[in-house]
């Protein structure tokens, strides 16, 4: 089977998002790579690594800003040309939108919110958490092309010290595609990793009492090495950014690790942190529904708690 | 100023939702509630309505839903907040529909309305497909714009500022244009005692798959390009250790994480 994986970059750099999905084509059957937008071929290279036998690179003016409608054009034009058999992308607002106008477009079957794909014989099938990840559902294609996005953090790069062949190739956009601009980009600077990234995650509810509380999370996560996530509702209550929302309107992460402070556990955020690897839980409240999918409880007060696991997680750091 | 604005019904939030082993589909027997993130878009269609008719241009709310036949229930909640009519696809045909066949009928149900804005809301409550908006933009050949955390109209375009893994992106579009907004766009009002009794006698009419001019292999799992092959239990999670703080948790976490190599 031979897959196109969409690969989304930013500031030089391709998303590990795109790379999780391109790891598992590669381990699927033949996988080839698509970065667009000017300086595209120059990041497409480091596509091979990670699994890619050959990229297209589109470095049009169209492609510029990070609008889905002229990606939809791009891929359209490579899905014919590549005579792909599905193409998979990693979620993200971007992502999701081009995904679904593709799936329009060719008239081909999307299903999203995957956390992994797998061959059935010659049967392509996506295994997809559904009603609050209570249910594993599996999902199939009736033709092709097979359109996939895969849940952010479920699939994780996988460096195969491989090198791609890059190939430049032009597209034609739609007179629609091009009506939307962009106007103005402000990006939200935050020093270590980014959720979507981190292996472990800090992350921190209403239970934290007010915004400056924060300031204990990031000094654990620095501890640790890790990012600071939050919950819808101090998101929305201003103190902390939407970037670090976890949760069913915010982002779905898995990291190894994922510290829960002050966080009550509501279905909401549930289903945006569930597939972490190891959930460990701080909370007053002993009847809080977190502690019945968390791996390790501790009921207590967080603001006495997470400073000496702090100081804990340093000095180990630092006499190791 | 015409806005319509997609909504869908979802199994209400205190009912136990399942999937019917027979059909695999949701099951939807139960009492149902307005998808509670399309409540910031119909918030939004209704403050632009207001100030359009502040300015002393005219405005209108539609409602556009595909569903079955009891979401008028859900969709009277969006009237009584202030929208003024609704308009309902109800087909038997289209039940089991995917994005794809979804996507077909609402954009044939909008190319009827011909409105200058239209609106969804962030994700559906149950499905969890938060990607309708950008098929449905696509076969109307309208720009699109997604996560709007703000949103504002004026000479004939639209702006929204969205909201991104990386920050924000102010983006303008020309109308007729396809939004979908984020839930942290607004608060939707309560409706008000008057605006639940006007609900009542606002106009809604329902369409058949046939009256848009569907055929029936366009909708349902005729028009669906993907299938819902098995349903499974969820991979689960080992035993939960919990434990009172008396001030050694922090080292017992510690310990905890350390033992699993997590550190």
């Amino acid at each position: 089977m031979k897959f196109l994986v969409f690969l989304e970059h930013h500031g030089g750099e391709l998303e590990k998002g795109g790379l999780g999905a391109l790891g598992k084509a590669a381990s699927l059957g033949e996988a080839e790579g698509v970065v667009l937008g000017p300086g595209a071929a120059e990041v497409a290279a480091q596509a091979g690594v990670f699994g890619a036998a050959k990229v297209y690179a589109c470095e049009d003016d169209a492609l510029a800003a990070p609008l889905p409608q002229p990606r939809v054009d791009a891929l359209a034009t490579l899905v014919e040309k590549s005579g792909t058999d599905a193409v998979l992308f990693g979620a993200s607002v971007l992502s999701a939108d081009v995904a679904a106008g593709l799936s329009a477009r060719l008239d081909a079957g999307l299903n999203w919110d995957l956390t992994d794909l797998v061959l059935e014989g010659e049967q392509l099938v996506g295994k997809r958490p559904a009603l609050g990840d209570t249910v594993l559902v599996d999902v199939g294609w009736t033709g092709g092309p097979r359109l996939a996005l895969v849940r952010s953090g479920a699939l994780d790069p996988v460096e195969s010290g491989g090198s791609a062949e890059v190939e430049t190739f032009e597209a034609t956009y739609s007179d629609f595609s091009t009506l939307a601009t962009l106007l103005e980009q402000t990006q939200e600077e935050s020093s270590g990793p980014s959720i979507e990234d981190a292996d472990i995650i800090v992350a921190g509810g209403r239970g934290l009492g007010s915004p400056e509380a924060f300031s204990l999370l990031e000094e654990l996560a620095s501890a640790l090495g890790g990012a600071v996530a939050a919950t819808r509702a101090v998101v929305d209550a201003g103190w902390y950014p939407y970037a670090t929302q976890v949760g069913q309107t915010g982002k779905t992460v898995s990291p190894k690790l994922y510290i829960a402070c002050g966080i009550s556990g509501a279905i909401q955020h549930k289903v945006g942190m569930q597939g972490s690897g190891t959930i460990v839980a701080i909370n007053k409240d002993p009847n809080a529904p977190i502690f019945d999918f968390c791996d390790l409880g501790v009921v207590g007060d967080l603001h006495q708690i997470v400073p000496k696991l702090t100081e804990l997680a340093r000095s180990r750091r630092g006499g190791s | 100023m015409k806005i319509a604005v997609c909504v869908k019904q979802v199994p209400d939030a205190t009912v136990h939702k399942r999937i019917d082993p027979q059909t695999k589909r949701l099951d939807r027997s139960g009492e149902g509630a307005l998808n509670p993130t399309d409540l910031n878009a119909v918030e939004e269609a209704i403050r632009i309505k207001e100030a359009q008719v502040a300015s002393g241009n005219g405005g209108e709310v539609v409602l556009v839903c595909l569903g079955p036949a009891k979401a008028v229930d859900s969709l009277r909640k969006a009237l009584a907040m202030g929208a003024d009519r609704a308009l309902l696809v109800c087909d038997d045909a289209a039940a089991g529909s995917d994005l794809l066949a979804t996507g077909k009928a609402l954009a044939k149900a909008l190319e009827r309305e011909a409105p200058d804005l239209v609106l969804f809301g962030q994700a559906s409550g149950d499905g969890d497909g938060a990607v309708l908006w950008a098929a449905v933009a696509e076969r109307l050949r309208r720009p699109v714009i997604s996560q709007a955390a703000e949103l504002s109209v004026a000479d004939g375009a639209v702006t929204g500022k969205r909201q991104t893994e990386h920050g924000y992106d102010t983006i303008s579009a020309p109308l007729p244009a396809v939004i979908a907004v984020s839930d942290a766009i607004n608060e939707p009002r309560y409706p008000s005692l008057k605006g639940i009794m006007g609900a009542k006698s606002k106009p809604q009419e329902t369409l058949s798959a046939g009256d848009l001019g569907l055929d029936a292999g366009d909708v349902g799992e005729t028009g669906s390009k993907t299938s819902v092959l098995e349903l499974g239990p969820p991979p689960s999670r080992g035993d939960t250790v919990k434990l009172e703080d008396d001030g050694s948790a922090p080292q017992k976490i510690l310990d905890y994480v350390v033992e699993r190599r997590l550190l």
